[in-house]
């Protein structure tokens, strides 16, 4: 029989390219590029021996902000006490956290040690209660945390500027962004109805 | 003329279709419950890595099960309707499927409906803080600009 050299037909790779075009465009209709976007909080350690923590904040030192069944908002702080609407908020808040007068009614401001960086005076023991009714609406909740959101954004941006010179979006991430996270940290303490009772 | 080269054309594709490959996620849920997240505007972030994330999806059931479920607001964990109860369950076995440094950076993103009362979202929260899931993310579309 014939022993000489045999050659190896090539195989045909003319239909790889078709084959690729169809688990391509399955792969890009199955795609979901849309990236997930919110609002980032962070929850409280759960200890079930460890209630009413709030109780050992001065008053001057907190702001309520609840939220009823009928979506109104009432805020309370040192200077403040009524129902207000959701677009006043935001400065309400800003003053609050800042407290650029150094109004003896609003958050204390001391001096805070900050690692790395050194000591700085800020309100650094306010906190913003936040409450809500078991009825009270998802969207209304929400937006009080938007706007709550951007007061602490507002104030940090206009602390950033005063010290390094620029917005916060423009500081260094590593080394001056967290100097100004911690002067100014969030503390939105939501509350579960539960803890508060029902009362109004 | 000359014919055009098209052997490298596959290679071409295969690299695309590669890309594509990486970036899908398949673990996309079939939605039970109608959830019309609220929208926000220059403080809503984006999620960086997906694996981190895990879906808590709070509505009112979706048409096919009005009938027998009512509107109701209803928590939808995975693929199937879930009790408050069920949540601390939930976020163990999320857990279990992780990196073991990826743990603490869990992040929960509560998918709510707008018209969701509180009471529930509250419960869910109370239940995510007792599993020590405490990174959270209220889930929002950007709000998109007028004209």
């Amino acid at each position: 029989m014939g022993k000489g050299k045999r050659k190896v037909p090539g195989l045909n790779q003319s239909s790889t390219a078709d084959i690729s075009f169809i688990l391509l465009i399955f792969f890009l209709v199955t795609t979901s590029m849309d990236t997930d976007t919110g609002l980032s909080r962070r929850l409280p350690e759960w200890d079930p021996n460890v209630e009413e923590q709030e109780l050992t904040v001065k008053e001057r030192n907190v702001m309520t902000v609840k939220v009823n069944m009928n979506n109104e908002i009432l805020v309370k702080n040192g200077k403040i006490n009524r129902p207000i609407d959701i677009s006043e908020l935001k400065d309400i808040a800003k003053e609050f956290i800042a407290n650029p007068d150094d109004d003896p009614n609003l958050p204390v401001i001391e001096p805070y040690d900050i690692e790395g960086y050194g000591t700085v005076n800020t309100t650094i023991k306010h906190v913003i209660s936040l409450q809500a009714d078991r009825t009270t609406g998802y969207e209304i909740y929400f937006k009080v945390q938007h706007e709550l959101s951007k007061a602490y954004t507002e104030v940090r941006d206009a602390w950033a500027k005063r010290t390094f010179g620029k917005p916060l979006a423009e500081c260094d991430p590593k080394t001056e962004e967290p100097v100004v996270r911690a002067v100014y940290a969030s503390k939105i303490s939501e509350a579960n109805p539960k803890e508060f009772g029902t009362a109004q | 003329m000359p014919e055009l080269n098209t052997s490298s054309l596959p290679d071409l594709i295969f690299t695309v279709l590669f890309f594509f490959m990486m970036v899908t996620s398949m673990r996309d849920v079939t939605p039970l419950v109608d959830v019309k997240t609220p929208t926000g505007g220059s403080e809503i972030e984006k999620l960086e890595r997906k694996s981190l994330v895990s879906h808590i999806y709070i509505g009112p059931p979706a048409k096919q099960f009005r009938a027998t479920m009512g509107s109701a607001p209803r928590i939808q964990l995975n693929e199937n309707f879930a009790e408050v109860g069920a949540i601390r369950e939930f976020v163990s076995t999320e857990r279990e499927s992780m990196f073991e440094k990826d743990k603490p950076l869990m992040k929960m993103s509560l998918k709510i409906d707008k018209s969701t009362h509180m009471g529930i979202v509250d419960d869910v929260k109370l239940e995510l803080r007792k599993a020590k899931a405490l990174n959270i993310v209220y889930s929002a579309a950007q709000e998109k600009p007028k004209n």
